[in-house]
């Protein structure tokens, strides 16, 4: 199906179960314990060996030696895979930057360099700690900020230039020069990476934990020089993602080596220490904002120059990207700069970009407002814009941004907050309020699915969409059983899997999106079948409901037209060239209390409320939990999460779950979401949206903003940790 | 983790003489630290000698008013007694302030007083620790190290670590005394204050235990009476440690007694400095951590104490 124009009216817009609150079907299994995930697949082969990774302890060098006979003589022990009998291996492009495994060059700490596979998980881990290797370390830089002093200011290869920014920043009445700071992040999703893999007769199935099936295959196919064909990866449940899933990792390229040379099945996990160092994590930043505004708040000119940190041949952190499009402004320059070092790479994590640039400017738009004496929700909304700033002949398909700052307010209570920073007193306690908006696009991408209907009038939906906690499962149940007029738990939904159609999978937020409007394309190609068994030449004039077809005078139940064996119609969804004439993109505002210790400065939020505009909401329940982990994972990005560099030895040294701190139940207060009441018709059949990235984005940013209306104290470095404010709040 | 042997004690005397028999041996009782830093191969005994049943899990009342504390009496238990919240407040305040309620519930008193630093650069072994490693250096002193959490007191050139233990700051302003038995069998008390050692040039003795030689309690003099107070102050609210704590005893006279944890290789208190109690927090922390040497990233910790305790001073 290709959808080539907006959606229309359609049967979405007077839906049964799409828009309606609906647990997730697989709930009962993933509380119950009897989703399999990846490590405990069992059952997926027989006589699973288990390996566990070795990993270089340096940041950037060669390996000279590796001396496994310790290790290959320790009890229980069947074999050892190192990266130098393996060699160099092609890096798919596109995807991942760093090699996952072979050959002798190190490019980071923690880089997988061999896996030791015995019978039981405890052999493979004494024995790897067997391994001997020696190496020439090569001295690598993992300063970012004296990268920064050597290119900030270097404006001659600009992301997007609009106007003449410099003059009128000169000619601005109320003007902001600041830098802010992000750290790295982990995504810290509970399950690790793990992988189960098996060759037979030449074939290889890999059991693992990836949010996007088909570029996993490809990727390995790319990997070990084979044919994809030959490749199966199964990932039914994934215990969060966020990120670092995206693409094929260590964990799954030791497992295949392993188990082919060894001719067993193989699993490896990467232990959480390896998901810091081994995998990937969003990249740190530095960015400069320069806003220059009328007295009347309307922004003249707007610079966002910033600075990541990456891997030779990554991208880094697309920190400026949000800023070419959230707020009008006629004057505009977008810079980005790459730092290279040899830290584990930088790569994608929810809302990348997004999440680092709204840190950073939603703290910029708060002091604007202040210098400019106006309500920072006013400043935003004064702001507003319904065009590409950079293109005006480019519209938005759909923003209600504006909508959300007022919902969002009147909801929170806004007016009637402090307006003074540091005025407003609870005992010990400071209290303050922030305000901060949220940007990220809302792509949408070729999504296939296939449908089976049974004798019995059961629907099945297979596609190879990942279901990494969203609530895709529910979503793909409720867009299924609406199209074909069937109740909810007459469909049964099978994700994840190679052998399935193709699908947009779980990343940039596009996954509801996509994956639903495949599957009613896939639904639509088996109401066209099923017209032509009833010799109706006109689908359109046949209805679905209550496990029935009604042609006319004419009712059929679908279980009859299955009697003489399934009907199976697959089909794929692809968008057109006008969605991308328009800029499909999801908004929020998020208002934050807290209150900070006079004393000792720590911070504890009191009540948050997001305003979402994100389209049709396919499903409140799952849409809302999206919502409030990301929220949460904002409280985190602002108050605790930082993966520190040791800048001597080039790597992450809080590598665990003690180190690398995120919000527990006891740092998150009450939270309130409310979604606009909107559809966007040029977005998907659905007219729906993602909120998976929206969520996160800018939360970061009013708790900060709400840190400074509690203290007075303006902090431009994350996370808001004690010790950047502490001297500078008022005696106890 | 490294293969190991293993057996249950019968009674401590035996225990600890086990102990002191089997080279590379270690007694275990919770777990939750020791396990960990077994499959992190940090920890490598040979032999485990298991003493969860001694039976030293009894809380009894001493002869000079105090209370004992059975060595084997769980963190969550020890809290929970009725006798610590009337009379020692300061210890239930500390003990729930630690870890979370699962590892509570099988921490031992002796354990907690044991357990390790959580130096990052102690955890991992591929780096450089004078404590891990004796003579392999620090990483965490290194030039572009991280030792944000790290000690800014009492700590040296080879070794930067801090005792992460809250329930110990606790009984150090407490003025608890920690009985042991050694291999012989004989009994010694060893007050807290001099329990722990400071690193020196070998930060791997962290304490005046001899080879063998087992906890078997530790005894809380007779009530001081007073408000007694814990605040431990963290980037989350719950399950990390300190970056600063404080426990206070104050009397109403403004006399008292204060310790701090997550600043030292130990639990951090002096006479003088509690005699200052009465001239307020400033005055103090300008004796108690006179002479303290934080590293660029850690200075932070001197205002934090400071201001931590002026709070608890304002809030009576």
């Amino acid at each position: 199906m290709q959808f080539n124009q907006p959606a229309g009216d359609n049967l979405f817009d007077n839906a049964r179960l799409i828009g309606r609150p609906t647990p997730r079907i697989d709930g009962p299994l993933k509380v119950s314990g009897q989703a399999p995930y990846a490590y405990e697949r069992h059952d997926a082969a027989e006589g699973q060996l288990v390996g566990y990774p070795v990993v270089s302890t340096i940041a950037q060098g060669r390996i000279t030696g590796m001396d496994t006979s310790a290790a290959e003589a320790a009890p229980g022990v069947i074999g050892v895979v190192t990266t130098l009998e393996v060699g160099e291996m092609p890096t798919p492009s596109g995807m991942h930057t760093a090699p996952l495994f072979g050959g002798a060059e190190v490019w980071h700490y923690h880089q997988a360099i061999a896996v030791v596979v015995a019978e039981s998980f405890e052999q493979a881990r004494a024995a790897a700690a067997l391994v001997k290797v020696d190496y020439d370390v090569t001295k690598g830089s993992f300063d970012l900020e004296a990268v920064w002093q050597q290119k900030k200011d270097d404006n001659s290869e600009p992301v997007a230039r609009v106007g003449d920014f410099e003059t009128a920043y000169q000619a601005a009445e109320v003007t902001l020069d600041q830098e802010y700071r992000t750290p790295s992040h982990s995504h810290a999703m509970m399950e690790p990476h793990a992988s189960i893999a098996e060759w037979q007769d030449g074939k290889l199935t890999v059991w693992t934990s990836n949010q996007m099936i088909e570029w996993g295959r490809q990727s390995l196919a790319t990997t070990l020089e084979m044919d994809a064909d030959d490749i199966r990866v199964d990932s039914p449940y994934i215990g969060g993602g966020f990120g670092a899933k995206l693409f094929l990792r260590a964990d799954a390229v030791m497992a295949a080596l392993a188990a082919r040379k060894l001719q067993r099945a193989v699993k490896v996990m990467l232990p959480r220490p390896m998901v810091m160092n081994n995998t990937t994590h969003r990249a740190s930043t530095i960015q400069r904002i320069r806003i220059g505004a009328q007295a009347d708040g309307k922004i003249t000119a707007i610079a966002h120059e910033a600075i990541s940190h990456t891997l030779p041949g990554g991208s880094g952190e697309d920190a400026v990207d949000q800023t070419r499009k959230f707020y009008a402004g006629d004057n505009r320059l977008i810079v980005k700069h790459l730092a290279e070092m040899h830290l584990p790479e930088a790569n994608a994590m929810r809302a990348p970009g997004e999440a680092s640039g709204l840190m950073a400017l939603e703290i910029a738009m708060d002091e604007m407002a202040e210098k400019l004496g106006m309500d920072p929700v006013e400043f935003r909304t004064v702001n507003d814009t319904q065009v590409d700033p950079e293109n005006p002949d480019r519209t938005f398909s759909d923003r209600h941004f504006v909508e959300c700052l007022r919902q969002g307010a009147e909801a929170f209570g806004w007016v009637s907050r402090n307006t003074t920073p540091g005025g407003m007193r609870d005992g010990q306690w400071l209290i303050g309020h922030g305000v901060a908006g949220a940007y990220r696009g809302g792509p949408a991408t070729t999504s296939g699915a296939r449908v089976r209907l049974q004798d019995t009038g059961r629907i099945i939906v297979e596609t190879d969409m990942t279901d990494i906690g969203t609530g895709s499962y529910t979503i793909l149940a409720q867009t299924v059983a609406e199209t074909m007029g069937v109740d909810l738990d007459a469909v049964e939904v099978r994700l994840g899997d190679s052998d399935f159609p193709v699908s947009a999978g779980s990343g940039g937020q596009w996954g509801a999106a996509s994956s639903t409007a495949g599957a009613y394309a896939a639904c639509i190609a088996l109401r066209e079948q099923i017209a032509e068994r009833l010799r109706v030449n006109d689908p359109e004039t046949l209805s679905f409901a209550n496990g029935a077809v009604n042609a006319g005078e004419k009712q059929v139940t679908l279980a009859s037209l299955a009697a003489d064996g399934e009907l199976v119609a697959e089909d794929s969804i692809s968008f057109g060239d006008f969605r991308d004439e328009q800029v499909v993109s999801t908004f929020a505002a998020h208002f934050v209390e807290l209150g900070v210790h006079v004393g000792t400065g720590e911070i504890r939020l009191r009540r948050m409320l997001a305003a979402c505009d994100a389209g049709r909401i396919l499903n409140p329940v799952t849409a809302r939990s999206q919502v409030i982990g990301g929220m949460v994972m904002g409280v985190g990005a602002a108050m605790m999460e930082e993966m520190a560099i040791d800048t001597g030895r080039g790597y992450f040294p809080a590598h665990d779950l003690a180190g690398y701190e995120v919000p527990v139940h006891m740092d998150i207060p009450s939270q309130e979401v409310i979604f606009l009441d909107t559809v966007d018709p040029a977005s998907s059949p659905l007219k729906a949206k993602g909120v998976g990235e929206l969520g996160l984005c800018g939360v970061a940013a009013a708790v900060a903003n709400a840190v400074y209306n509690a203290t007075g104290v303006r902090v431009r470095s994350y996370p808001m940790t004690l010790d950047k404010y502490l001297d500078q709040l008022p005696a106890v | 983790m490294r293969q190991f042997s293993y057996e249950r004690a019968i009674d401590p005397a035996q225990a600890a003489a086990r102990a002191a028999e089997v080279e590379g041996a270690k007694f275990i009782a919770g777990g939750t630290n020791l396990l960990d830093l077994m499959k992190l191969e940090i920890e490598t005994p040979v032999h485990l000698i298991d003493v969860n049943g001694l039976g030293l899990d009894e809380i009894t009342e001493t002869d000079e008013g105090g209370l004992r504390i059975g060595a084997l009496v769980r963190n969550t238990a020890l809290a929970a007694d009725e006798r610590i919240r009337r009379d020692y407040p300061v210890l239930t305040r500390a003990l729930v302030a630690g870890a979370s309620g699962q590892l509570r519930n099988k921490a031992t008193t002796a354990g907690n007083l044991l357990q390790r630093t959580r130096c990052p650069y102690f955890y991992d072994t591929a780096q450089p620790c004078n404590k891990r490693a004796p003579g392999s250096g620090c990483a965490a002193l290194s030039k572009g190290a991280f030792s944000r959490q790290l000690g800014i007191i009492g700590t040296s050139e080879a070794c930067i670590a801090t005792h992460p233990s809250d329930m110990a700051v606790g009984m150090r302003a407490l003025d608890a005394v920690v009985e042991t038995i050694t291999p012989t069998g004989l009994t010694r008390s060893v007050p807290l204050e001099e329990f722990h050692l400071l690193p020196g040039d070998t930060p791997e003795r962290e304490n005046v235990l001899m080879p063998g030689e087992m906890i078997t309690a530790v005894a809380l003099p007779a009530p001081v009476g007073g408000v007694h107070k814990y605040h431990k102050v963290r980037d989350r609210a719950s399950y990390a440690f300190a970056l600063v704590s404080v426990a206070l005893i104050r009397q109403p006279d403004g006399t008292g007694s204060v310790a701090l944890g997550g600043v030292a290789p130990k639990p951090w208190r002096s006479v003088e400095a509690d005699a200052e109690l009465p001239n307020g927090a400033e005055a103090v922390m300008a004796r108690l951590l006179n002479g303290a040497r934080p590293t660029e990233e850690n200075a932070f910790k001197i205002t934090l104490a400071t201001r931590t305790l002026a709070a608890m001073l304002a809030e009576e």
